[in-house]
């Protein structure tokens, strides 16, 4: 794993040099697109997620006409990305196209290389808001929410009982989530009644047992939801193998990799997630847009982007990616994360 | 021997309780298929791992390493799925029985050659392994998918009702305890646990016995390791953080003496099912989730204090039955046979 970050973050320095090399700096910015070089730093690298995203981002590249480079630590610790933003800083990319590891630690670095004119987006997971241009974010509390209640909504014909299954008990995000859900169930689902909420503490055994323990002490129950990736699948693999499989819908968000049995044996119909590719897509083209000028990260300013149409940056200078992406049989078989 | 079948006796009375009891409240926890079923299944694990320990801390040690022992063989079980697509299922297990036996022996040789508390060395090794699941494993995972569908079967198969992991973990227990009742191995076990220094004196092949003992334990907890594997269908590398204390806790209700030298795997391994029975009965009956750590605590206390109870009870006892009988009488002769503590 060293010897191959080495070598990548080595073969980044010659290319990103040997790029540099033939535009004759590669610092002038919005000239033409073929001079501008975008670099990819994910938390870490041979994860399959940023794998997704990274493939993304290339072909935002590809349509665009920049060039895209991944570099990256091999384990995501806090301070394992300051080198690799020291040396895209020094070889002057245009972007950098960062998911933070810490939301400070890697601020000072960031900060150093803005000044020498290169542009810095974060995407997945943010830094603080002064140290870059803008942040892509993938979902909202609200869109996440209010998908989930729609996924279990259909799933269940509309009306009946559900519970939650989610990690520990002072998780911030899904705590956050579940009064969302809490307030949007009593408005807009009054058939659906929201029986209990348990905790998995994202350990997959807790998370089984606990859904063991909800189907029995709730024999009417018809839908387990789940805002945490381990939870999810502990409970789908619990359901799965149980009498209920059938009975209990599942969803909640999760990823294909970890979904893909549950959903092949119809224990699960749909889940939802971001889609990271569409996430490294937008980040680049949020990038490029950076680089030539179009925008400059104030709330309002719009930009294209490809496929995905057309963005307005928000508040805190946020670009919002969108509703959560629902996988179901018909796609999960696109993706390997 | 009475005294001991009375203690296991009770906790197969709390058992029965406890089912009872939760089967009044809602019958479903007994009395469906997937009830009875669950009952079963899910303490099968965790008497495994009950059943090593309850070996290792009859010696008058304990094995702390079990839960990252379990962690790292589960996910080697998992990677040897994927690597190695054409290995039978056998082949697999048995591979990470063996790899549980070599970090069993790695605890066992600095116990018994070096002579560090048991505590401190698997402590120890509860990081070090793992640690090397989480360099090996890193952000990854082994998901269901990644498993052969024979091999997650086996995790809630049943035959003639009864779960195949069930079979698993009632086989091992019946060997384990013919072994101990039985053996002349056995037996010494609980001599070197009832007074090291005497049993090393008595010409007992202590360093031998102790290694087996924690080659037993990893063994075990290798095997655990695979039965998690095909039970819960996915291994991160936290598979089994924290599950040491279970173990530990499980064969302390079981009535296992923590100071070793007394207790049997039957009691450990009901031990282990009362707790996981109570944890799954009690959010049934409705009570609410943060209080079921406090019922297993008040339970592992409780579960001490009538070892106190009992031991000083049966220690005027014996010493009356001495006082009665001076020369040679039963107590003297029970009291060998059964090594008390």
């Amino acid at each position: 794993m060293k010897f191959t970050s080495v070598v990548a973050a080595g073969t980044a320095v010659v290319l990103s040099l040997a790029l540099a090399a033939c535009s004759g700096g590669g610092d002038e910015g919005g000239g033409g697109d073929d001079d501008v070089v975008v670099t990819m730093l994910p938390k870490n690298l041979g994860n399959p997620y940023f794998e997704a995203s990274t493939a993304g981002a290339q072909e935002a590249a590809d349509e665009l006409g920049v060039a895209v480079e991944e570099v990256g630590p091999d384990a995501a610790s806090p301070d394992a990305q300051v080198p690799f933003i020291n040396t895209a800083a020094q070889q002057g990319v245009n972007a950098l196209v960062v998911s933070a590891n810490d939301p400070t630690a890697i601020g000072d670095a960031l900060e150093e290389a803005r000044s020498a004119g290169t542009k810095v987006v974060t995407f997945d997971s943010d830094t603080e808001p002064q140290f870059r241009d803008l942040f892509v974010n993938q979902a909202s509390a609200e869109g996440i929410a209010d998908k989930q209640l729609e996924l279990i909504s259909e799933q269940i014909g509309g009306e009946g009982e559900i519970a939650i299954l989610s990690a520990s008990a002072n998780a911030t995000n899904q705590n956050a989530w579940i009064a969302l859900m809490e307030e949007k169930l009593a408005s807009d689902y009054p058939e659906i009644e929201l029986v209990e909420v348990v905790y998995g503490d994202d350990d997959d055994q807790t998370s089984f047992d606990k859904t063991a323990a909800l189907l029995q002490s709730h024999p009417d129950l018809k839908g387990i939801v789940s805002p945490t990736t381990v939870g999810i699948a502990a409970a789908a693999r619990y359901v799965s193998t149980s009498e209920y499989q059938g009975e209990v819908a599942v969803t909640g968000l999760g990823t294909p990799n970890q979904m893909r049995e549950y959903v092949e044996d119809g224990t699960v119909e749909a889940f939802a997630l971001w889609n990271p590719t569409d996430l490294g897509y937008l980040a680049t083209q949020a990038a490029a847009a950076l680089v030539a000028g179009d925008i400059t990260g104030e709330e309002g300013e719009t930009f294209e982007a490809g496929r995905l149409g057309e963005y307005t940056v928000g508040a805190d200078g946020e670009v919002l990616l969108g509703e959560p992406f629902v996988y179901d049989a018909s796609n999960i078989a696109d993706f390997d994360f | 021997m009475s005294l001991l079948r009375r203690r296991e006796a009770g906790i197969a009375l709390a058992l029965l309780a406890v089912i009872g009891v939760t089967t009044l409240v809602q019958p479903g926890f007994l009395l469906s298929a997937g009830g009875w079923r669950d009952l079963l299944l899910t303490p099968a694990i965790l008497v495994v791992l009950a059943v090593g320990q309850a070996v290792v801390v009859i010696t008058r040690n304990v094995d702390l390493s079990v839960g990252s022992v379990l962690g790292l063989t589960a996910y080697l079980t998992g990677r040897l799925f994927l690597d190695a697509p054409d290995l039978p299922i056998a082949v697999v297990a048995l591979v990470a029985v063996a790899a549980g036996t070599a970090l069993g022996l790695v605890n066992g040789v600095v116990v018994a050659f070096a002579r560090v508390p048991a505590l401190v060395i698997t402590l120890g090794t509860l990081y070090v392994y793992r640690g090397i699941t989480l360099t090996w494993a890193g952000s990854d995972r082994i998901d269901a998918g990644d498993m052969p569908r024979t091999f997650l079967r086996l995790g809630t198969q049943q035959v003639l009702g009864v779960p195949v992991l069930t079979i698993v973990a009632v086989v091992v227990l019946a060997a384990v305890a013919h072994y101990l009742h039985t053996a002349r191995g056995g037996r010494q076990l609980y001599a070197i646990g009832s007074d090291p220094d005497a049993a090393a004196l008595a010409g007992l092949p202590v360093r031998r016995r102790l290694l087996g003992a924690f080659a037993l334990g990893g063994a075990l907890a290798g095997l655990a390791g695979v039965m998690f594997a095909a039970r819960y269908g996915t291994v991160s590398s936290g598979a089994g953080t924290g599950m040491e204390l279970q173990v530990v806790g499980a064969v302390v209700v079981g009535g296992v003496a923590i100071f070793g030298g007394s207790g049997t795997v039957a009691g450990a391994a009901l031990g282990a099912m009362l707790l996981l029975t109570i944890n799954r009965a009690l959010p049934v009956v409705g009570i609410p989730d943060f209080w079921q750590r406090a019922v297993v605590g008040a339970l592992i206390i409780g579960a001490i204090a009538l070892d106190r109870v009992l031991a000083a009870r049966r220690s005027r006892r014996l010493a009356a039955a001495r006082d009665a009988d001076p020369p040679d009488g039963p107590a003297v002769g029970q009291r060998t046979k059964e090594a008390t503590p």
